[in-house]
């Protein structure tokens, strides 16, 4: 188990090497230049390339890349071409807004999935399992940025029951704040809720129907202790699909955090797309790629922990 | 015991037995049909029959395990006490205690995220509620007595990790946890190579005759038959065609259907013969031919076997379902 988790963890070097080169390439790529974006049309030659020069832009991209690379291993990601600040400073605030969002939002999903996901299965065929399909297939469906739209109508402007916009006054403590975080995490968990209530739903049919749940009844064991066997068995693909939905919420959606105008990652890296800031944009991908493949490494290790067949 | 106690009653005996399947929008079938049978301590009794014949749900309606729209009808006492009147829960206490069940696919009969040594415990902790050491010690104790070597290390095996073999062996200590009264077999050389065959059958009658146990064991091969049993009860479509004594029935098998499986099965002797096999397919459960079901397929089917066929009983719980049992039978001078 120990050297299973050591193998995967030194795979996830090459596999994060390649993602940053993956990051740094296409951000370079794509059109557009941060110093034209920011010097006005008439700014005499010299002045763009002393300010490229500073930025380092006129450097060959190879040994962009490596500085940069180098520098972000140091928790230095440079400073917004836009607004001058620390890169670190700002994607760290976006990613604890995200933060709040995701979790809560993973949390609620993944206990609705799963309790809806479990009850629809064994009540195979009968009414709640009918229900309950036709509630996670409709999270699964449903559009989320016009859900958010309908959620933001009803609650917020037809009705001043929720606040729709932004995370309230900086000034008070989060607790107090709750409520602006409840429409976009309703938003939010429609997804996760939906795939992995199917997911669970199916998963779990499928291990009732084998052989050994009966040899199970046939041990004498009760309702529980089979209950206890199918969840084990159940777990591993059920926690894979979590870690990807997770990764998903981690990357903020933009276009929820745009609905609610949720200053969080997807905002973030919105913002640095329009304005060609090479530097947040990079750092946030990189970070965000980066939480991904550790997350499904984490998973990884977990499912290996529960079904031996994995380790090998 | 005093001599003039009552007898002890039979381990098992199963009367009537009939397991109807009905889900909806479908026409009832009728999968086993008023089986019946009484089986003695240290005894071993084989059904023997072709897939669909309703061997293996007999099996599961005994140990109560059918699904809920299987309609159950009948009567099965163990040791003279009728279980399946019982509620669920007292059910549940007496499967894998009195009465355990071994699989044709061990691989598929085991959770695969559980160790063998976990899944024997389990079990004991379940019916004796022992703590986890103890469990487990008697869990290495099992796995030696099934001759699996290295016990102790096997205990933290997967079933993955495992041989056919040493699964079926791991599966049989796993049914003899809690020293059962009855051990149901459905099939459980069926998976296995010849060689291991062999040895699981031999394996198997060695604990029977030491634990004494009463044992049905399921299988299509007369072979196999003819190595374990003391009984054998052959099954047609869902019904018991012909019981007997194992030497009986392979010596002097009245019913066509036993004779054509006996004849259908290859041996040494025949060589450079021409191998005689039953003509057709077992008939569809949902179409059932009239009368005698077998009828369709036999040689020696005459008009009277459109009628329902008579039972002809014989002395020590001998019986064919047979017309032309009763012509012998009138035809033995008295």
């Amino acid at each position: 188990m120990l050297v299973f988790a050591g193998r995967r963890l030194l795979q996830a070097i090459p596999i994060l090497l390649g993602v940053s080169l993956v990051i740094f390439g296409l951000v370079h790529v794509a059109p557009g230049n941060p110093i034209d974006m920011l010097m006005p049309p008439e700014a005499s030659p010299e002045i763009i390339a002393q300010m490229k020069a500073a930025y380092g832009f006129d450097r060959p991209l190879h040994i962009q890349y490596l500085l940069w690379l180098g520098r972000a291993l140091s928790g230095d990601f440079g400073i917004s071409v836009f607004n001058a600040a620390p890169v670190l400073g700002q994607l760290m605030t976006a990613l604890g807004n995200t933060l709040v969002l995701a979790v809560t939002a993973a949390a609620l999903g993944f206990t609705l999935g799963i309790v809806f996901g479990m009850t629809a299965a064994l009540h195979h065929g009968r009414w709640p399992d009918k229900l309950l399909s036709a509630v996670t297939t409709a999270g699964v469906s449903l559009p989320h940025y016009w859900f958010a739209i309908v959620l933001v109508l009803v609650f917020a402007v037809l009705n001043d029951w929720m606040p729709a916009q932004g995370m309230g006054d900086d000034s008070l403590p989060l607790w107090q704040r709750l409520d602006h975080i409840v429409l976009p995490v309703v938003t939010l968990c429609m997804i996760p809720m939906g795939v992995i209530g199917r997911l669970v739903r199916a998963t779990v049919l499928e291990i009732m129907g084998q052989d050994f749940v009966g040899a199970l009844s046939a041990k004498g064991l009760g309702r529980g202790p089979v209950l206890r066997h199918i969840i084990k068995n159940a777990a591993p693909p059920v926690l894979a699909l979590m870690g990807l939905q997770f990764g998903y919420l981690l990357g903020g959606s933009i276009l929820i955090e745009t609905v609610f105008n949720w200053p969080g990652t997807g905002n973030l890296l919105n913002l640095a797309i329009f304005r060609r800031d090479i530097p947040v944009l990079q750092a946030t991908i990189l970070v965000l790629a980066s939480f991904f493949v550790l997350l499904n490494l984490l998973v990884d290790i977990a499912q290996a922990a529960i079904d031996p067949r994995i380790r090998r | 015991m005093p001599l003039d106690a009552t007898p002890e009653p039979p381990a098992l005996e199963v009367e009537g037995l009939t397991v109807r399947f009905r889900k909806r929008d479908e026409q009832e079938v009728c999968a086993v049909n008023g089986v019946g049978f009484s089986l003695a301590r240290g005894k071993v009794m084989t059904i023997l029959g072709e897939s669909g014949s309703g061997k293996s749900v007999s099996l599961k309606a005994v140990m109560g395990l059918l699904p809920g729209f299987a309609k159950v009808e009948g009567q099965v006492r163990m040791a003279g006490r009728d279980i399946l009147s019982l509620p669920p829960a007292e059910l549940a206490k007496l499967r894998g205690s009195k009465v355990s069940m071994i699989f044709q696919e061990p691989m598929s009969a085991m959770d695969p995220v559980y160790t063998i040594g976990d899944q024997i415990a389990e079990t004991i902790i379940q019916h004796e509620g022992t703590d986890r050491a103890t469990a487990m010690a008697r869990a290495k104790r099992l796995l030696e007595r099934v001759s699996i070597p290295s016990a102790a290390r096997r205990l933290k095996n997967y079933p993955h990790e495992m041989s056919g073999g040493m699964r079926q062996r791991a599966m049989i200590a796993l049914a003899l946890a809690c020293d059962p009264l009855v051990l149901l077999a459905d099939e459980p050389t069926t998976a296995l190579d010849v060689t291991v065959q062999i040895q699981i059958l031999m394996l198997l009658r060695e604990l029977q005759a030491e634990l004494g146990m009463a044992v049905v064991f399921v299988t299509h091969d007369v072979g196999v038959a003819a190595e374990i049993s003391d009984q054998i009860a052959v099954m047609y479509a869902g019904r018991f065609v012909e019981t007997g004594t194992l030497r009986g029935v392979m010596r002097d098998p009245q019913h066509p259907y036993t004779r054509g499986l006996l004849s259908s099965t290859v041996h040494g002797g025949m060589r450079k013969t021409l191998l005689r096999t039953i003509p057709g397919n077992p008939p569809s459960l949902a179409a059932l031919p009239e009368g005698c079901h077998f009828r369709p397929r036999c040689a020696e089917a005459v008009a009277g076997c459109q009628r329902e066929p008579p039972v002809v009983r014989g002395e020590t719980g001998t019986m064919v379902r047979c017309l032309h049992a009763v012509a012998a039978e009138a035809a033995v001078p008295a």
